[in-house]
């Protein structure tokens, strides 16, 4: 093969010709490609804001199980939570668990019979320095700069779950199946997940959005409270300065956003 | 060159439909995983990674461990190696394939995992996992590839070669440095977070790598009119006696930390995988049986009367592989994941399916690793004469 | 040439397998999609963008949308018209859409798309049975 200076830059012409061809044709391409949107996207009036969202569980008033129950109910419903046959396979967003559970390391000796069973709400923290957010490859799950927020992207998790690894609270699901068929009663105002992706607690962001509070803050008949950390005159911020409030595991130095009065 | 792995003797030909064989059956498993979800595995809320996990993490040990073959010919001249060098760098390609295969058998979404290079996340350190892994893979394709082939033409290879060999040699330690980083980083996981982590996983990786490669140098010495030689088994197998004692070591100081310190959160994860917690105990016979292999190896391999008995030091060789195989592999995950971060033991047992899939990602690294070796074998004995 | 029968022959076999496709279905050419409107769609008489916009780029726009609702955090889209929408698949373009085998499946069966957006998103489907 002759490899002579005229080669090359003839193979080059045709090269450069054939480049053109692709931007030659989208300019008479038709008028639907070429329209420029001029589209704005913004928030809803009523949409509630923070800087961080956090909440406050005033574990005093939680006695037994069934004061949980209307709570943990309420965001299966509204989110779609499947109840899996195999327990191994469950999904939780927000659930009870025993003290030296919720709080293993701190969990003293000698306690009263009442703190030993007594059920504290465990969930996501959404911390403002989460270890999932590291470790996601894709960025699937992010912190949102908006609301602070620890939020999962299910149209980019590959599954990988890295993050259930990295959470120190065990606060994330994998959908090991297809969860629809185990889904009591469908809201189709929200979406339902698909086998293969993690999910956990949202903070009800979709309710947020819209000028509610989360569900479980609804039903909760004034046991949660929820706010913006960063507003000094939030309900939250005058309950962690009036009360004794814990956090999970907060030697990590995540900084979880749900405190516990005790 | 690859005309050399197609043809080859009925026994060649048998070996590799048996693998084949093997591989098209995990394959149908994995069209039932692909289809109902990795839902037909051992995995569970709590321990939400497991066997394919357990076998990359060991498997990139063993691909590290091709580098103890380079970096004593290149580095520093130790001329004996240069003829087994090609045979490190074929084994390290057929490990990091086995590597990334069982990451995309463990997906729960394969079909999205061009997200990791569409949405380059710099601070996750699967990110760079992924990197490191394919670069290496890449350096010892090119570098195998265009060695043999000098070789067989009787010619140096090409110099642009050399700082690729250089670079491999850091390389390697860095994929077994960066998967360590995957566990150590993680604020919740009490058991893997240890500075020694990434140390154990390279002794570990030291010792497994070379006892595979005596291994496979002893089959080709039988089943080939190739001749690895007896001094370059010999110098493996002295790697391997320091990098298993060192391995070991390291345990021991793991389980002197957490045992002296008498602190739970460090004692409870040990506890679990050797004496049991909360009434589980599934994995204390394999823990035990995983060290007793190891000391055993230890002292086949320290002693050289036993280690200079190639029939000896094959045993010793098989016994490591499967102690080290234990020991990083599911002892090292599930050891990790249990007890949960909420103190709770839910035991994992790989399932059935989960094994099979696992067994044809190692039938397709062997497969591999048979095709790249029946390569390299047959030019050596062309150039041989 | 030596094999000159064989080079022919296979040439001829290969042309035939790959050109299958055209010749078995001569004249058998599917027809395009009709698609059937609900009441509530042909009321809003246009969608949220123009109807060529939304034929050429729904899945662009669908990408927009969920960038900004999910990673954002922002739900209400102002079309170039001043119109506003709250962004979501199944409660905004299923709602005038709601007849989605109909509609979009039509044409999503003729060109063999298989969006697996439904595998989350409430279609018109899984609403009959809530």
């Amino acid at each position: 093969m002759d490899s002579s200076r005229r080669h090359v830059l003839q193979l080059l012409g045709l090269s450069s010709l054939a480049l053109a061809t692709r931007p030659v044709f989208n300019a008479f391409a038709v008028e639907g490609h070429a329209e420029k949107p001029q589209a704005i996207i913004k928030d809803s009036e009523n949409a509630l804001k923070a800087k961080q969202w956090a909440l406050v569980i005033d574990t005093r008033q939680f006695e037994s199980e069934e004061d949980l129950e209307p709570l943990v109910e309420v965001c299966n419903e509204v989110h779609n939570v499947p109840h899996l046959s195999q327990k191994r396979h469950e999904i939780k967003w927000i659930w009870g668990e025993h003290y030296h559970n919720a709080f293993p390391g701190k969990a003293g000796r000698f306690l009263s019979e009442e703190v030993e069973h007594k059920p504290f709400l465990v969930l996501c923290n959404h911390c403002e320095n989460p270890p999932c957010v590291r470790a996601c490859p894709t960025q699937a799950t992010f912190k949102r700069e908006s609301d602070g927020i620890v939020m999962m992207d299910f149209h980019r998790c590959i599954g990988c779950r890295f993050c259930m690894a990295a959470c120190p609270f065990g606060a994330r699901s994998f959908n090991f199946r297809d969860p629809r068929p185990f889904i009591k009663e469908i809201n189709d105002k929200f979406p339902t997940r698909m086998k293969g992706v993690v999910e956990k607690c949202n903070f009800c962001a979709e309710r947020l959005a819209e000028g509610q509070l989360p569900a479980c803050v609804e039903v909760s008949e004034g046991k949660l409270t929820f706010g913006d950390l960063y507003d000094p005159e939030s309900n939250v911020r005058e309950l962690i300065k009036t009360n004794f409030t814990i956090r999970r595991k907060q030697i990590l130095g995540t900084e979880p956003s749900v405190y516990y009065i005790v | 060159m690859l005309e050399l792995a197609i043809k080859g003797s009925k026994k060649y030909y048998g070996w590799m439909t048996f693998l084949l064989v093997i591989v098209g059956i995990g394959f149908l498993v994995y069209l039932k995983q692909l289809d109902f979800g990795l839902g037909i595995t051992g995995l569970s809320r709590d321990t939400s990674w497991g066997f394919y996990i357990a076998n990359f993490t060991f498997l990139v040990g063993v691909a590290a461990g091709g580098v103890m073959v380079v970096l004593p010919y290149y580095l520093h001249d130790y001329k004996a190696f240069g003829k087994v060098t090609i045979l490190g760098e074929f084994l390290a390609i057929s490990s990091v394939v086995m590597c990334v295969t069982f990451i995309l058998v463990d997906l729960g979404q394969p079909m999205r995992i061009f997200n990791v290079f569409l949405y380059p996340t710099l601070h996750s350190v699967l990110f760079w996992d992924t990197i490191v892994l394919n670069g290496y893979l890449f350096l010892n394709l090119i570098i195998g590839w265009n060695v043999l082939e000098a070789e067989r033409n009787n010619v140096h290879y090409q110099p642009w070669l050399k700082p690729l060999i250089y670079l491999s040699i850091p390389w390697a330690v860095s994929i077994h440095t960066v998967t360590a980083y995957l566990y150590c980083g993680l604020p919740g996981r009490g058991f893997w977070m240890t500075a020694i982590l990434a140390p154990r996983f390279l002794s570990s990786a030291f010792a497994a790598g070379p006892a595979l490669l005596i291994l496979l140098c002893l089959i080709i010495r039988r089943v080939t009119h190739f001749d690895p030689g007896r001094e370059q088994i010999q110098s493996l197998a002295k790697i391997v006696a320091y990098a298993i004692c060192i391995n070991v070591f390291f345990f021991l100081c793991e389980v002197f930390v957490a045992f002296y310190s008498n602190i739970p959160e460090h004692m409870d994860h040990i506890k679990y995988l050797f004496i049991g917690l909360q009434g589980k105990n599934a994995y204390v016979p394999w823990m035990w049986a995983s060290f007793a292999l190891m000391f055993i190896g230890i002292i086949l391999t320290v002693n050289p009367f036993t280690r200079k008995n190639e029939g000896v030091l094959a045993v010793a060789c098989v016994v490591i592989f499967l102690g080290t195989w234990i020991d990083k592999g599911l002892g090292m995950i599930a050891g990790g994941f249990t007890p949960s971060p909420l103190h709770h033991v839910n035991e994992y047992i790989p399932s059935l399916p989960e094994i099979m899939i696992a067994l044809a990602v190692w039938a397709m690294g062997f497969l591999i690793l048979t095709a790249l070796f029946k390569i390299a074998v047959g030019v050596k004995e062309e150039v041989g004469g | 040439m030596k094999d000159k029968k064989f080079i022919i022959t296979g040439l001829i076999i290969f042309i035939v397998i790959t050109t299958f496709p055209f010749w078995y279905n001569r004249g058998k050419a599917a027809p395009a999609p009709e698609l059937q409107l609900t009441d509530k769609a042909k009321a809003a008489k246009v969608c949220v963008r123009s109807t060529e916009y939304m034929k050429a780029e729904h899945m662009q726009l669908l990408d927009v949308w969920r960038e900004a609702v999910v990673r954002e955090g922002e739900r209400i889209y102002v079309n170039p018209d001043g119109k506003e929408f709250n962004m979501s698949l199944s409660n905004t373009c299923l709602d005038c859409h709601s007849n989605k085998t109909e509609f979009c499946d039509r044409c999503h069966n003729y060109a063999s798309v298989r969006p697996y957006c439904w595998d989350c998103h409430i279609d018109d489907t899984l609403k009959e049975k809530s």
